[in-house]
């Protein structure tokens, strides 16, 4: 861990403005991925930004029926809220299904966003990474990669986004908000949020530097039987090796009706193919969706599995769908 | 005492209400609960410490071609950095302790290059990025496999590496019935809570470690070695120890390099190793291959047992896993071998890991008798009893006492062992379910042990050893002891251990703490019962201690007044005698598992697990199961998740914490149990007690396998059984019957 210098602002509007002067700042609130970094140099800010004391706490209601998520909502009051569980259950479900009690109680909303990869060789400062040190080339590609991604890769980098909220949050169309230095606020759609690595996998997200997250938006709740299912090495404290966000409303003879498969532990970000919803609803075929979600998939070695096993699990997430 | 000769009847015999056995709390549980039990990082006996921080290298195998470690030293707080250029001379390698900072040679990745002691633990850390280390780097050599052409027979450890009886090439050849089977199994990583820690003061010329160390006479002679100074100004301090499983049975690099560091600054120097380093600068299991042959007649009688090892070693040195050691003394055959090879690699250092040898033996050896069992066509309890020994087959000699089919019998009948189906037919929903077994068997040693007990004139016990509790529950099995001895209850007992200032004690390893160091204090009380009796005059014969008071014939004395004002000592000694080689010591068990392994995605979960064990007299019934679940527990890792991933490119671990590197957490544990058949083992030891620390592991992940087996009808020989391979196999069923219909 490098020094760095530690400001606690106390309004949104300050804290954007510390941190629009200070390119290699960084914001904190749980720590619970930050801190390591720090640790191990993988992250070096030279100030840290606790945003801890701003007033992004709440959970309300918006005005169309919807969700506005405060971006300090802690990952586990978020997965107890009434209301998630009522009627956004795959985000429930997915919070529950990430980290630990004890990681969930302080981690944030905005900050699960922004978790990075949990790629090894990105965690090794003795190792080449793209990511971390821009073209000094990717160790993964070539090494052990059991838990990268197979979908969206990059010669660049196969680093995969390690979140399951994500997930949840993708299939629910959920939209960022945030504030600029200037005051200016913008909504950025969760699909247009993560990014492919590219030739570019420093840039993960379409945050500008000194943006700060104010809250997530979820629309109006979809109806339809919601599930996530994590396929997962330990039963607790394991990132997804695949993970299926589902929400199927059912129409006649029990066939889907509409569909929406968001999956994680296959790319840099959620991964979602609408296409893929379309052919579900049309054929009633989940290998017809996959076939869909799976286009173009590459494994590197020892994450090859992760194609059989998408699609089989997406079987048994549209089995379970069907039960239900 | 030297064990040459059983023990008769014994002051334990006669109470089974007494204090041994009972499962009565930790003594140190309130200490450690409310975190007043201060393990080594945090003794606060040595006053302003420095912190010191470890660099390792990051190549596996080269030179280090300049080393610049300005910018570190004019770093803020920084006090010294210690290089292979400014280090203190010292001595030669003992056992695997070798000395720090030798030359430029790099033998693996993550050997210290350099030790940065700085006021604060962050400035240490952040200074040590600071040094710059340019390396001359070949290609590492990490691969177990591509090194089996140069694998070489090593020196003896306690055994030999080789064993055979009989013509075991003959008459594996002439079997009706075969099974030729190779197994591996990954490196493995102690991943015990506490790192390895150290807080250095020298006092004049004597230097004072509190530590986290295992075996602390054992330390104390290796640290004399290597830092040249006699063992006498060497005092090792291990109150509490938040874990071991071996990886602390020796002096690591931390505790050498802050001793060297604090006589440099003149001041006390902690350190503690990163979790990082601890896959690196510590040690590990190696990996293994193993290749297992039996040759049986058709009701499963073995007519040829071999079983040969194949394990790694870092560069200069010859530890090697005894994983056939078991293997001579488990099943009959007139025809035998076993043998271990070794390779050299530039991997970091191998060394004992829980049951060395058993843990990782049985794995491969216990799922060969499931495939032999399953090609036969005979349940696998029945094909166990059918081989079962009259001796040791090997040694020739005697079992102390063996119950291996009393354990796999009552198991069995516990468990339900009878509803077990054919492999791959039990289906309950998306589950395939499965029901697997395998026999435990572990070494039962003895060390030299001694102790000292001192009876205060309030009538209060003071135990003293150089004894470690490495989270075992060594404080309070002592108590006990000790207190059913003297006829007092365990709040009139203080246990000290853990101080080479004491008497010198087995320490904690092999299986062996308990009943060596148990021993000695129970010949420490007897010793002490002999003299207070003398001092009242009262004939023995008859005596009886209890209720802090001593009855014999129509006289009653209390202890305190026995022991007068100036109180009463008494020590005691135990060392292993003839009874060593005229009989062979094993402790055993029977493990039992059900798994459940989802149809769709591979997954396997465990659901319930029985080991029944024997382990002599139980000295404390709760902290011998939480010994024997907490075995089987690391066994469920063994099976299904613990595996150190080597890249080859870099010699390094990949998955090098506790997030990629998995071991079980509570949610991978569900209802587990153990029973303990009742035994006495009078050849062992005077508490006629086995060692339970490590046989709760053997075979347990060997269960489990066999257990997958039997659910999916797919058997995986690559530890560890995680999705991906399972989904191999259901590809393939799945591909057989597309083509079939």
């Amino acid at each position: 861990m490098k020094a760095f210098s530690y400001e606690r602002p106390n309004s949104v509007a300050e804290a954007a403005e510390i941190a629009a002067g200070r390119p290699d700042a960084r914001f904190i609130a749980g720590g619970t991925n930050l801190l390591d970094l720090m640790k191990l140099q993988v992250e070096t800010p030279r100030t840290l930004i606790d945003v801890n004391r701003l007033p992004l706490g709440a959970v309300a209601d918006t005005e169309d029926g919807g969700l506005r998520i405060g971006a300090l909502v802690r990952n586990a009051d978020l997965a107890a809220h009434p209301r998630v569980r009522r009627d956004y259950a795959v985000l429930a479900k997915a919070l529950l299904a990430g980290a630990s009690g004890q990681l969930r109680n302080k981690a944030t909303t905005a900050g699960n966003l922004l978790q990075r990869t949990r790629c090894y060789y990105f965690y090794d400062t003795s190792k080449p990474c793209n990511k971390r040190e821009p073209g000094s080339g990717c160790s993964a590609i070539g090494g052990f990669n059991r838990i990268m991604a197979v979908l969206g890769t990059s010669e660049s980098c196969i680093a995969t986004n390690p979140s399951d909220m994500n997930v949840a949050m993708r299939a629910l169309d959920a939209t960022v908000e945030t504030l600029d230095a200037q005051g200016a606020a913008r909504t950025i759609p969760i699909a247009a949020f993560h990014r492919l690595p590219g030739d570019t996998p420093q840039v993960e997200t379409s945050l500008r530097p000194g943006e700060i997250i104010t809250a997530v938006t979820l629309p109006k709740p979809v109806p339809g039987t919601h599930l996530y299912r994590k396929v997962r090495d330990r039963a607790s404290y394991a990132f997804a090796t695949v993970s299926v966000a589902a929400i199927i409303a059912k129409g006649e003879g029990g066939r889907p009706a509409a569909a929406r498969l968001a999956f994680g532990g296959l790319a840099h970000k959620p991964w979602r193919v609408e296409t893929a919803e379309h052919a579900l609803v049309e054929t009633g075929s989940a290998d017809a969706a996959a076939d869909r979600v799976l286009a173009g998939a590459r494994g590197y070695g020892s994450n090859d599995f992760k194609i059989p096993l998408a699609r089989r699990t997406l079987r048994a997430v549209l089995d379970e769908a069907a039960r239900a | 005492m030297e064990m040459n000769q059983p023990i008769g009847a014994t002051p334990l015999d006669g109470r089974p209400d007494g204090l041994v056995g009972r499962p009565i709390d930790r003594i140190d549980g309130r200490l450690k609960v409310t975190g007043r039990a201060p393990y080594a990082y945090e003794v606060r006996e040595p006053k302003n410490p420095a912190y010191g921080f470890i660099l390792g290298a990051t190549v596996a195998n080269g030179t280090i071609r300049s080393l610049d470690a300005a910018a570190a030293r004019r770093a803020p707080g920084v006090l010294h950095v210690m290089t292979h250029e400014n280090v203190p001379a010292q001595g030669e390698k003992r056992e695997q302790v070798w000395p720090q900072l030798q030359g430029t040679e790099i033998r693996f990745f993550g050997q210290p290059v350099a030790f940065v002691v700085a006021e604060t633990f962050e400035q240490a850390r952040a200074a040590a990025a600071l040094v710059k280390v340019a390396y001359e780097a070949a290609p590492p050599k990490v691969s177990l496999k591509a090194a089996l052409p140069e694998a070489y027979k090593p020196k003896p450890a306690q055994t030999d590496p080789d064993s055979q009886a009989g013509d075991f090439e003959a008459a594996f050849a002439a079997a009706p019935v075969r099974l030729d089977v190779t197994y591996t199994t990954p490196p493995q990583i102690h991943a015990q809570m506490e790192p390895h820690a150290t807080i250095a003061e020298w006092q004049g010329n004597r230097v004072v470690l509190f530590t986290a160390n295992q075996m602390l006479n054992r330390g104390q002679k290796s640290l004399a070695a290597v830092l040249k100074i006699p063992e006498t100004d060497i005092r090792l301090v291990s109150r509490y120890i938040g874990g071991g499983f071996g990886s602390k049975l020796q002096i690591q690099p931390e505790a050498t390099l802050a001793a060297l560091a604090a006589r440099i600054v003149g001041r006390p120097v902690k350190v503690a190793m990163t979790r990082q380093q601890e896959f690196h600068a510590g040690t590990h299991r190696t990996d293994t291959i193993q290749r297992v042959r039996l040759g049986a007649d058709r009701d499963g009688r073995l007519s040829a047992i071999g079983h040969e090892s194949w394990s790694d070693a870092a560069i200069g040195d010859q530890f090697f896993e005894t994983a056939a050691n078991v293997t001579r003394a488990l099943y009959a055959a007139p025809h035998r071998i076993t043998r271990h090879r070794l390779a050299n690699l530039n991997v970091p250092i191998t060394s004992a890991m829980r049951a060395p040898g058993e843990a990782v033996g049985q794995l491969a050896f216990e799922c060969a008798m499931d495939e032999l069992a399953e090609q036969l066509a005979i349940d696998p309890i029945e094909l166990r009893v059918r081989n079962e020994p009259e001796q040791d087959p090997e040694k020739r000699v005697p079992f102390t006492v063996r119950q291996l089919v009393p354990c796999m019998r009552e198991g069995a009948r516990l468990f339900g062992w009878e509803k077990r189906q054919a492999a791959g037919t039990r289906r309950e929903g998306r589950y395939r379910v499965g029901m697997g077994m395998s026999a435990a068997a572990r070494l039962n040693p003895l060390m030299p042990s001694a102790a000292r007990v001192r009876l205060d004139p309030d009538g209060s016990l003071t135990v003293r050893m150089a004894m470690t509790d490495i989270g075992t529950g060594t404080y309070t099995i002592l108590a006990q002891i000790a207190g059913e001895m003297m006829g007092l209850p365990v709040e009139r007992i203080r246990v000290e251990i853990g101080d080479t200032d004491f008497p010198m004690a087995a320490g904690s390893g092999g299986s062996f703490g308990a009943g060596s160091a148990g021993s000695a204090l129970y010949v420490a009380c007897d010793n002490l019962r002999q003299a207070l009796l003398k001092a009242g005059d009262l004939a023995a014969e008859g005596a009886a201690f209890a209720d802090g008071r001593v009855t014999s014939g129509n006289r009653s004395e209390a202890l305190a007044d026995l022991a007068g004002r100036g109180g009463m000592e008494a020590t005691g000694e135990i060392k292993p005698g003839r009874l060593k080689e005229q009989f062979s010591h094993y402790s055993f068990g029977a493990h039992f598992a059900e798994v459940a392994v989802d149809a769709d995605t591979g997954e396997i979960r465990l659901r319930r697990m029985l080991g029944v064990f024997t382990g002599g007299r139980i000295l404390n019934a709760k902290t011998a199961r939480s010994q024997a679940i907490g075995g089987m527990t690391f066994g469920i890792g063994a099976a299904l998740m613990e595996d150190g991933v080597m890249d080859p490119r870099f010699g390094s671990f990949v998955n090098r914490d506790l997030a990629e590197y998995h071991v079980p957490a509570h949610a991978d544990v569900p209802a587990i149990e153990a029973v303990f058949l009742p035994e006495l083992d009078a050849k062992a030891n005077p508490l006629k007690s086995k060692g339970l620390g490590e046989l709760g592991i053997c075979g347990a992940g060997a269960a489990i396998a066999n257990a997958i087996h039997n659910a999916t009808a797919t058997r995986i020989r690559d530890y560890p059984m995680t999705l991906d391979k399972v989904l191999k196999g259901f590809e393939e069923q799945e591909a057989r019957a597309a083509r079939r219909s």
